[in-house]
C-alpha cells in the first residue's frame, strides 16, 4: 500500500513524473494548503522499487514492502 | 498519521522541526534521502555520526537530522569538521555544504582538506547558485546561466568541483544528480567508507532562483534537464572539451588508497610521545 503523508508533502510532484509506472497522478483539486497532492492511482502497477521514496524531498511517501493487500 | 504509516527515514529525522524550510522540490530533501541509504549500505553506526555544515540552503540540513552536528560560519565547515575529527578520530564525520560554502568562501579548506586526505566526507550539493540570499552567480554557475548577479548571463568559467578536488589530492570523488538517486546513494556509501578524504559532488536543483532565472520554472523541469544533460565520464573522457559544453559529466573521479592525515598523526604522537603512552587525542573522551 501506498500513503502520501499530507503533512509533509509540498507537491512538487516529482514522484508523479518520475515514477517508471506512473502510479501517482497529481491531484485536480488544491487541498487546504493550495497544493496539489499526488494520489497513487495505479497502486497495482507499483513494483516497490523505492524510488519515490528516495526522490521525494520531504519524506512524505512510504511504500508498503509486504504485499497484505 | 499513523506512524507506522510514515517514511521509514523519519527515524533520523528531528520531527518537531518539519517540515523543513526548503522551497517545494528542492534537491536538498533528496540529498538528505540518500545520505540515509548511503549510510544504511555503508553500516554507518547514527550514533557515531558527526555532522557539520557551514551557511546556505543545503547547510541547513543537519539540523532536521537526529544526531550530533554543528552549524558553523561560512564557508568554514571542513575547517570544523578536521578540529572535530582530530579529537575524536573515531567518529564519522560528514560536512554538508554547498556550491558558494565549499568553493567560494570555503575554497581553500576545501582543497587543503583534499590535500591532507583526512578521513572525512564532503557531500556538496551543488545547484550552481546562491539560493539562500537570492540567486547570486557562485564559482559553479554554467558560462551563460542567469542570475540576479548575472542579468546577461554569467561570463566566467565555471569549476568543475570534482576535477578541482581530484587534482587537490582527495582519494574518493564522485559526482551525481538528484535524478541519479540509486548512484548517489551507492556513491555516499564509497565515500563513507573509505578512509580518507572523500568528495561527493550532488549537481542538484534549486527551482526557486536556478530553475526561475533559467527557463526551468519547476522541480520537475530541472530534474529532466540534469538527467538528459548528464553524461557518464567514461564516455566524456573520450570527448574534447567544446564537445562538453552544457553537460554534466557524472560517475567516479576518484578511487584510490593513500595514507590517511588523522593516521599519520597518531602514529607520530605514539612515536614520540615521553611518557611512552599516547596521550593526547582519545583522553578527554575515552579516560586514557
Ligand atoms: S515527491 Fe513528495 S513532496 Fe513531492 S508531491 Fe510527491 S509526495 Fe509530495
Ligand atoms: S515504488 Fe517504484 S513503482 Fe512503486 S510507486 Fe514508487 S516509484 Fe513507482
Ligand atoms: S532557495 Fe533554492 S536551494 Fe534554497 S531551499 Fe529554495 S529551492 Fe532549495
Amino acid at each position: 500500500m501506498i500513503t502520501v503523508n499530507e503533512k509533509f508533502c509540498k507537491g512538487c510532484n516529482l514522484c508523479t513524473e518520475f515514477c517508471p509506472l506512473n502510479v501517482y497522478e497529481k491531484s485536480k483539486k488544491l487541498n487546504k494548503k493550495g497544493i496539489h497532492v499526488p494520489v497513487p492511482i495505479n497502486q497495482e502497477k507499483c513494483t516497490k522499487c523505492g524510488l519515490c521514496t528516495l526522490i521525494c524531498p520531504d519524506q512524505a511517501i512510504k511504500v508498503d514492502e509486504n504485499n497484505e493487500d | 498519521m499513523d506512524r507506522k504509516m510514515e517514511n521509514p527515514l523519519m527515524k533520523y529525522l528531528r520531527r518537531d522541526r518539519l517540515p523543513t524550510i526548503f522551497c517545494a522540490g528542492c534537491g536538498n530533501g533528496i540529498v538528505m534521502n540518500t545520505f540515509f541509504k548511503g549510510m544504511e549500505m555503508a553500516e554507518i553506526d547514527f550514533e557515531n555520526l558527526m555532522l557539520v555544515s557551514g551557511i546556505g540552503c543545503s547547510s541547513r540540513i543537519p539540523g532536521y537530522i537526529s544526531c550530533d552536528s554543528l552549524h558553523t560560519t561560512h564557508g568554514r565547515p571542513i575547517a570544523f569538521a578536521t578540529g572535530v575529527k582530530l579529537a575524536n578520530p573515531e567518529h564519522d564525520v560528514v560536512v554538508f555544504s554547498g556550491d558558494g560554502d565549499a568553493a567560494a568562501i570555503g575554497g581553500n579548506h576545501l582543497i587543503h582538506g583534499a590535500r591532507r586526505n583526512i578521513n572525512i566526507t564532503v557531500i556538496c550539493v551543488n545547484n550552481s547558485i546562491y539560493g539562500m540570499t537570492g540567486g547570486q552567480i557562485s564559482p559553479t554557475s554554467p558560462r551563460g546561466s542567469y542570475g540576479s548577479t548575472a542579468p546577461y548571463g554569467a561570463l566566467e568559467r565555471p569549476f568543475s568541483l570534482s576535477d578541482l578536488v581530484t587534482a587537490a589530492g582527495a582519494t574518493y570523488v564522485a559526482r551525481w544528480t538528484t535524478a541519479h538517486p540509486i548512484q548517489l546513494s551507492n556513491a555516499i556509501k564509497k565515500g563513507l567508507q573509505n578512509k580518507g578524504f572523500s568528495f561527493v559532488e550532488v549537481v542538484s536543483q534549486c527551482p526557486t532562483y536556478f530553475g526561475r532565472k533559467n527557463k526551468m520554472r519547476t522541480p520537475i523541469e530541472m530534474m529532466q534537464w540534469m538527467k538528459e544533460s548528464s553524461i557518464l565520464k567514461i564516455k566524456a573522457d573520450k570527448l574534447e572539451e567544446s564537445e562538453l559544453e552544457g553537460k554534466i559529466v557524472v560517475g567516479e573521479f576518484q578511487d584510490k588508497v593513500e595514507p590517511e592525515f588523522t593516521d599519520n598523526l597518531c602514529k607520530l604522537v605514539e612515536a614520540k610521545c615521553v611518557t611512552g603512552k599516547p596521550t593526547s587525542i582519545r583522553s578527554a573522551y575515552m579516560g586514557g
